[in-house]
C-alpha cells in the first residue's frame, strides 16, 4: 500500500518494544475509532443494510405493492418461476455482455484520457472539464440526446454517410443487433470522464522522485509507464476495477429511457427487470427475488474479481 | 518539475518531446469534440423552436445556431415551472450532502486506515460490500422505512417529536451522507499517507483526531475534490428518490422539474433549455474545484 | 496548519446548522396531506398537470371558486408533472399517506378501486346523465371515478397528399379498410417523397403503446381480456385475429411503411413533411393545424374488420379511501362538475368535453365546428381499457409484446407467452376478485 515500507516497519518493530502501556493505548484507539466510524457504519446499517434485509425478506413471499391481500409466504416459488423465464436469462447474458464489454474498454479509456490530460502540455484545465462534461449530465439528459443521435435520420448516421458514401442509414436502437453496441457507447461516453478523474487522482499520489529517478536510468514514454506509472496505480487500478464492473452489472437508466428493454429482449438487463417488475407491475416480492440473485452475482463476481486480481501481486 | 540535470539537453529529446506534445494535443482536441459534440447540441437547441429542432435534426445544422434562434424557451421555463426554487432546493440538498459526508466518510476511513482496532477488517468488507446493491432495488422498502422513523421538529418553541421522513428535507440528505464509495476514496488515499507523519505528531502530544485534523486531512486535497466532485453529481442528479418521497412543489428538487415539460405536447426545446441550466451549475462547480485540485497538488511537497 | 480544515469543519457545522433549521422549517409549513375532521376543514387534492399552465390554471380557478362559495371546506391543491405522477402516487400510498382527493388515470381505477386505496364517489346517478360512457369509472356497479374530459385518436394527414395518390377521402361512414389503407401507402411510398409514409407513434414508450395500438387489435377482432369473466387472455389475445392485427403491425415495418421506432415527436416529424399520414391524439390538432391550415385533414383510423376503434378514457378524479372528510370531497367534486367547468377544462386542455351540455356550449363542438370529429369519434369508435383490476399488470406485458413484435418477432411465439404471462398473474391475485 505505502511506498515506503521499509520505513514504517522500522515504526513497527519499534512500536511493539514499547510494553504494558500499548494495552491501555489500544483501549483508547479502540474507542477513538468507535465514535469515528460509528456514524458512518450507523447511517450505512440504517439506510442500507435495513432496507436490503426487508428486501430480502419479500423474495420470499408473494407481496404485491397495491393489493388488498396480506403478503403470504411462498417460499422459493419466485425463484423457481424466475429461472425457468427466457426473459431472466436474456437479461444475465446482457448484463454480462455489457460488464464484460465496458468494464475494460471504459478502464482504458479513462486511463488513456487520464494520462492525456496530465500531460504537461499547454491547456490541461480546458480539456480535464471538456471530458467531465458528459458525467455532469444527467443520464437522462443524455439519454434523450444520443436518442436523437441514433436517430435512423439521426446525426450519427449523417455523419457516416459523409466519410462513407452509399452506407445504408442503420436504425440504431431499433435493430437487436446493434441496439446493445449502442447502449455501450453512449455509456462509456457518459461515465468515462468520472473514472478518468480517479486514475487522475492515482496519478498524483505517484512521487515525483520515482519519475526523475526512472529519467536518469533513461525510462521515457512506453518505458516509463510501464515500469513506474503502471506499478504505481495499482491500488487505484483495484478500485476503478471494482466501481466500473458495478456500475456496468448496475445498468439501468439508458436502458429505461432508451429501449425499454427491447427490441426483442437484446438490451434487457437484471435491474431493469426488476425495476419494471416492481414498479410497473407491482410485483414486489418477484421484483425483491430478482434484486437478490443480482446481489449474490455481483458478490460472486466482485469475489473472482478480487481473488483474480490478488494472484498478481 | 524538471530536474536539474548536468547533461547538456539534446537536440533529440526536445524535437521528441515536441512531436509527443503536438500528437497529445491533437488527441485531445479531436476526443474533445467527441466528448462536447452532443452537449453542443443540447445547448444550440434549446435556442431553437420546437419543429426548427427536428428539421435540422440530421445535418450540421444541429449544432449551430442559425435561424429563429432566441431565449424563449428559457423564459418559457421560468414561466412554467419554479425554477428558482427548485435550484435553490438541490443546490442545498447537494452541498449538505456533501459537507456531512465529507466529514462522516473521511473519519471512517481514518478510524480504518490509520488506527488498529478489532472487527476493522469486517466493518471495511461490510463497507464496501454496500457498493453492490444499485438504488433502485432498495428504494421501495427504504420509502417504507423511512416513513417509520422519528423526527424532531420545532412547534413553536417547544421540540416535538413526529413520525415519518416523507415530503421533508432531510429525507433527500441524511440516507445519502455515508456512502462506501467515498469512504474508499479516503481509505485508499489515506493509506498512501505516510505514517511518520503521524508519529512526528505523536511526538508533539496529538491525539487521533488531532492527526486527523492537522496531519491527513490538510493533505488530502485532491481525495477530498475528488470526493466532494463525486458525490456532488449523485446528489444533483438524484431523480427517483425524491420522485417517491417528495409531494410538496416546494422541497422538489432539480431533476424532478424536467418531467414538467414532458406533457402530451412535449416541447422538446423546453426541456433542452432546462437541461441545459441544471447542467451549467455542476459545471460552474467543477471549475471551482478544479481550482482546489491543482492548488492542493502544487502546494503539498510532502509526497515520499 | 489549514485554512483548509478550518474551513471544512465550519462548513460541516455550518451544513448541520442548516440541515437542522430546513428539516425544522419543512415539516412546519410543508402541505403534509391530512384532512381534518367532519364538519369542515382543509381537502387536500392532488392533480397531475404540473408544467400544463392552462389546464392547472383550469383546475386552480376550480378550487378557488369552490373555496369562495362557501366557507365550510378548503381544497388545497398540488400538482405533480405528469410523466411521474403515478409513481409518485403510487409511492405515497404505499405508505398510506394519500390526499383525500386524487386524480387517476381511468384504467388504473379498477385496481385502486380493488386494492382499497379509493372508495365509491357516492353521487347520486343522475350526476351522470349526458356524460361519455368513457368518463365514467365503474367497477363493480358503484361509480368510483369520473373525468371532465376525453381525448380520441384519429390519422392526420393533408388533402394535398391524397390527392397526389388519387385516395378517397375515408368518412366517418366509410373508413378505409385494410387494404384500401395498404394501397394508400404503397402509391405513397412510391412517391418516395417521405422517409415513411405512416407515423403510428411507435417510438412512445409506456401507457400510449397500450392506449394507441391495442385499439387496432380490437378493430381486428382480439382484445387484451375476455370481456365476459376478465379471467383470462387466452384465446382473445393470442388468437387468429390477433396473430392477424400483429402480423398487419409487423407487415407495416417490414414494406417499409413505417418504422419500428419512430423519432421523439411524431407531430414534429409530419409537420416537417417526413411522413404522410399521422397517427395521433386529438391534442395534435393545434400543432397540425398551425403547420398546414385548411390542408390539413382528420380522418377515422383504419377499419381491420371490426369498424375503427380508438381509445378511451383519461384523467379520472376520485376520492381515497384515507380521506376523513368525505362530505367536503364530494361537495367539490360535485362543484367542479358544472357545466362550466367542464367547458372550461376541455378548452383549457384542447380536448374533448366529457357532457353533452358543456360540449353545446362550446362552438368548436357544435355541429360543423372544427373539433366536433374528435367528439363523434369518441361517441362512436372509443373502446376503454379492460375495466379489471389486472390492468396494471396486463398493459405492462402488452407494452413489452407489441414492441417485440414490432421489432419483427414472432407474432405467436410472443402474443402466446403475453397470455400465459396475464393469466398466471390473474390467477396468483386470487382472480383479482373483490
Amino acid at each position: 500500500m505505502t511506498v515506503i515500507s521499509p520505513a514504517r516497519a522500522r515504526a513497527v518493530r519499534g512500536r511493539r518494544d514499547v510494553p504494558a502501556a500499548t494495552h491501555a493505548a489500544r483501549r483508547r484507539e479502540g474507542l477513538t475509532a468507535l465514535w469515528m466510524a460509528g456514524p458512518a457504519v450507523a447511517l450505512l446499517i440504517l439506510f442500507i443494510v435495513v432496507p436490503v434485509i426487508l428486501a430480502f425478506v419479500l423474495a420470499f413471499t408473494n407481496a404485491r405493492l397495491i393489493s388488498p391481500r396480506p403478503a403470504t409466504f411462498v417460499g422459493l416459488h419466485n425463484f423457481a418461476n424466475l429461472f425457468s423465464d427466457p426473459v431472466f436469462w436474456a437479461s444475465v447474458r446482457n448484463t454480462f455482455y455489457f460488464a464484460v464489454v465496458v468494464v475494460p474498454i471504459q478502464a482504458g479509456l479513462a486511463l488513456v484520457l487520464a494520462l492525456l490530460v496530465n500531460a504537461k502540455v499547454r491547456g490541461t484545465n480546458f480539456f480535464r472539464t471538456v471530458y467531465f462534461v458528459p458525467v455532469v449530465t444527467s443520464m437522462v439528459v443524455v439519454s434523450l440526446l444520443w436518442r436523437f443521435l441514433y436517430q435512423k435520420d439521426g446525426l450519427l448516421n449523417a455523419l457516416i454517410s459523409v466519410v462513407h458514401p452509399g452506407y445504408a442509414p442503420i436504425d440504431w436502437l431499433n435493430d437487436p443487433r446493434t441496439a446493445m453496441p449502442a447502449i455501450i457507447v453512449m455509456s462509456i461516453w457518459q461515465a468515462v470522464g468520472f473514472h478518468m478523474i480517479i486514475w487522475l487522482s492515482g496519478l498524483q499520489t505517484i512521487p515525483a522522485e520515482l519519475y526523475e529517478a526512472g529519467d536518469l536510468d533513461g525510462a521515457v514514454g512506453w518505458k516509463r509507464f510501464r515500469y513506474i506509472t503502471w506499478p504505481s496505480l495499482l491500488a487505484t487500478r483495484t478500485f476503478i476495477l471494482i466501481t466500473i464492473t458495478i456500475a456496468a452489472l448496475s445498468l439501468f437508466t439508458q436502458i429505461s429511457v432508451m429501449t425499454q428493454g427491447g427490441p426483442l429482449d437484446s438490451t434487457t438487463t437484471v435491474v431493469y427487470m426488476a425495476v419494471r417488475t416492481g414498479y410497473q407491475q407491482l410485483a414486489t416480492g418477484y421484483a425483491s427475488a430478482i434484486s437478490l440473485v443480482f446481489f449474490v452475482l455481483v458478490l460472486i463476481v466482485s469475489g473472482v474479481q478480487r481473488f483474480l486480481t490478488r494472484e498478481k501481486d | 518539475m524538471t530536474t536539474v540535470v548536468e547533461n547538456p539537453p539534446r537536440a533529440g529529446r526536445s524535437a521528441r518531446r515536441r512531436r509527443t506534445s503536438w500528437l497529445v494535443q491533437t488527441g485531445r482536441i479531436l476526443l474533445a469534440l467527441l466528448f462536447a459534440g452532443p452537449l453542443l447540441f443540447l445547448f444550440v437547441s434549446s435556442l431553437k423552436p420546437d419543429l426548427q429542432i427536428f428539421a435540422d435534426l440530421r445535418s450540421w445544422r444541429a449544432f449551430v445556431p442559425l435561424g429563429h434562434v432566441s431565449f424563449a424557451n428559457y423564459s418559457a421555463v421560468f414561466a412554467r415551472v419554479p425554477f428558482a426554487r427548485f435550484l435553490m432546493n438541490s443546490i442545498g440538498i447537494s452541498l449538505v450532502t456533501v459537507a456531512l459526508g465529507l466529514l462522516v466518510n473521511s473519519l471512517a476511513a481514518f478510524a480504518l486506515a490509520r488506527l488498529q482496532w478489532r472487527g476493522k477488517q469486517l466493518v471495511l468488507t461490510g463497507i464496501i460490500a454496500t457498493l453492490i446493491l444499485p438504488f433502485e432495488t432498495l428504494a421501495l422498502p427504504l420509502v417504507w422505512w423511512v416513513n417509520k422513523l422519528p423526527w424532531l421538529t420545532m412547534n413553536g418553541f417547544h421540540l416535538q417529536l413526529t413520525t415519518g421522513w416523507l415530503d421533508t428535507y432531510q429525507v433527500q440528505i441524511i440516507p445519502f451522507v455515508a456512502n462506501a464509495f467515498s469512504v474508499y476514496l479516503f481509505y485508499q488515499y489515506f493509506t498512501s499517507i505516510p505514517k511518520e507523519l503521524d508519529e512526528a505528531a505523536r511526538m508533539d502530544g496529538a491525539g487521533w483526531f488531532r492527526i486527523y485534523r492537522n496531519v491527513v486531512m490538510p493533505l488530502s486535497g485532491p481525495a477530498i475534490a475528488t470526493v466532494a466532485i463525486l458525490t456532488f453529481l449523485p446528489a444533483w442528479n438524484s431523480y427517483l428518490w425524491p420522485l417517491m418521497v417528495v409531494q410538496s412543489e416546494e422541497l422538489r428538487p432539480v431533476m424532478l422539474g424536467i418531467q414538467y415539460f414532458f406533457q402530451l405536447n412535449v416541447s422538446w426545446g423546453q426541456v433542452m433549455a432546462y437541461a441545459s441550466m441544471i447542467t451549467l451549475p455542476v459545471l460552474a462547480l467543477f471549475l471551482a474545484f478544479q481550482k482546489a485540485f491543482i492548488g492542493s497538488i502544487a502546494s503539498s511537497g510532502v509526497k515520499g | 496548519m489549514s485554512r483548509h480544515t478550518v474551513r471544512r469543519l465550519a462548513a460541516a457545522s455550518l451544513a448541520v446548522t442548516v440541515v437542522a433549521t430546513l428539516a425544522a422549517c419543512s415539516s412546519g409549513s410543508s402541505s403534509s396531506p391530512q384532512s381534518s375532521g367532519a364538519g369542515g376543514g382543509t381537502i387536500s387534492l392532488w392533480t397531475h398537470n404540473g408544467g400544463n399552465d392552462a389546464e392547472l390554471a383550469a383546475d386552480q380557478k376550480i378550487v378557488d371558486d369552490f373555496n369562495s362559495s362557501q366557507s365550510q371546506y378548503t381544497v388545497k391543491l398540488q400538482s405533480f408533472p405528469q410523466a411521474s405522477y403515478n409513481d409518485a402516487v403510487v409511492a405515497a400510498a404505499s405508505a398510506k399517506k394519500l390526499p383525500c382527493i386524487v386524480d387517476i388515470d381511468s384504467p388504473n381505477v379498477p385496481n385502486w378501486a380493488w386494492a382499497g386505496y379509493i372508495k365509491p364517489l357516492g353521487l347520486p346517478d343522475s350526476e351522470w346523465t349526458g356524460q361519455l360512457a368513457s368518463t365514467v369509472g365503474k367497477v363493480n356497479g358503484k361509480v368510483y371515478s369520473f373525468g371532465h374530459y376525453d381525448v380520441a385518436l384519429a390519422f392526420y394527414t393533408r388533402k394535398s397528399i391524397l390527392q397526389s395518390v388519387g385516395a378517397r377521402v375515408p368518412t366517418v361512414d366509410q373508413p378505409w379498410t385494410k387494404s384500401e389503407l395498404a394501397d394508400v401507402l404503397a402509391k405513397l411510398k412510391a412517391t418516395g417523397k417521405y422517409p415513411y409514409a405512416l407515423d403510428l407513434g411507435t417510438g412512445g414508450t409506456g401507457e400510449w403503446i397500450t392506449y394507441a395500438y391495442s385499439p387496432f387489435l380490437q378493430s381486428a377482432g382480439g382484445d387484451l381480456i375476455d370481456r365476459s369473466t376478465y379471467k383470462k387472455a387466452d384465446g382473445v389475445l393470442n388468437g387468429a385475429q390477433a396473430i392477424d392485427w400483429a402480423g398487419w403491425m409487423q407487415g407495416l415495418v417490414k414494406d417499409g411503411y413505417m418504422s419500428a421506432k419512430s423519432g421523439a415527436d411524431p407531430t414534429a416529424d409530419f409537420a416537417n413533411g417526413k411522413s404522410a399520414i399521422l397517427y395521433s391524439g386529438s391534442w395534435a390538432d393545434a400543432t397540425v393545424t398551425k403547420a398546414f391550415g385548411d390542408d390539413a385533414l382528420v380522418i377515422p383510423p383504419v377499419d381491420l374488420g371490426q369498424g375503427p376503434k380508438i381509445g378511451g378514457g383519461s384523467w379520472q378524479w376520485a376520492i381515497s379511501a384515507q380521506c376523513d372528510n368525505t362530505a367536503g370531497a364530494q361537495a367539490y367534486l360535485k362543484f367542479s362538475h358544472q357545466t362550466k367547468y367542464v367547458a372550461a377544462l376541455a378548452k383549457a386542455t384542447g380536448t374533448i368535453p366529457a357532457t353533452d351540455a358543456a360540449a353545446a356550449t362550446m362552438p368548436e363542438y357544435a355541429a360543423g365546428g372544427a373539433s366536433e370529429i374528435f367528439r363523434t369519434f369518441a361517441q362512436k369508435y372509443a373502446v376503454v381499457r379492460p375495466v379489471t383490476p389486472a390492468y396494471p399488470f396486463i398493459t405492462s406485458v402488452y407494452q413489452k409484446a407489441t414492441q417485440d413484435i414490432l421489432s419483427g418477432g414472432d407474432p405467436k411465439t410472443i402474443l402466446d407467452k403475453a397470455v400465459s404471462d396475464i393469466d398466471n398473474d390473474i390467477k396468483q391475485n386470487g382472480d383479482y376478485a373483490f
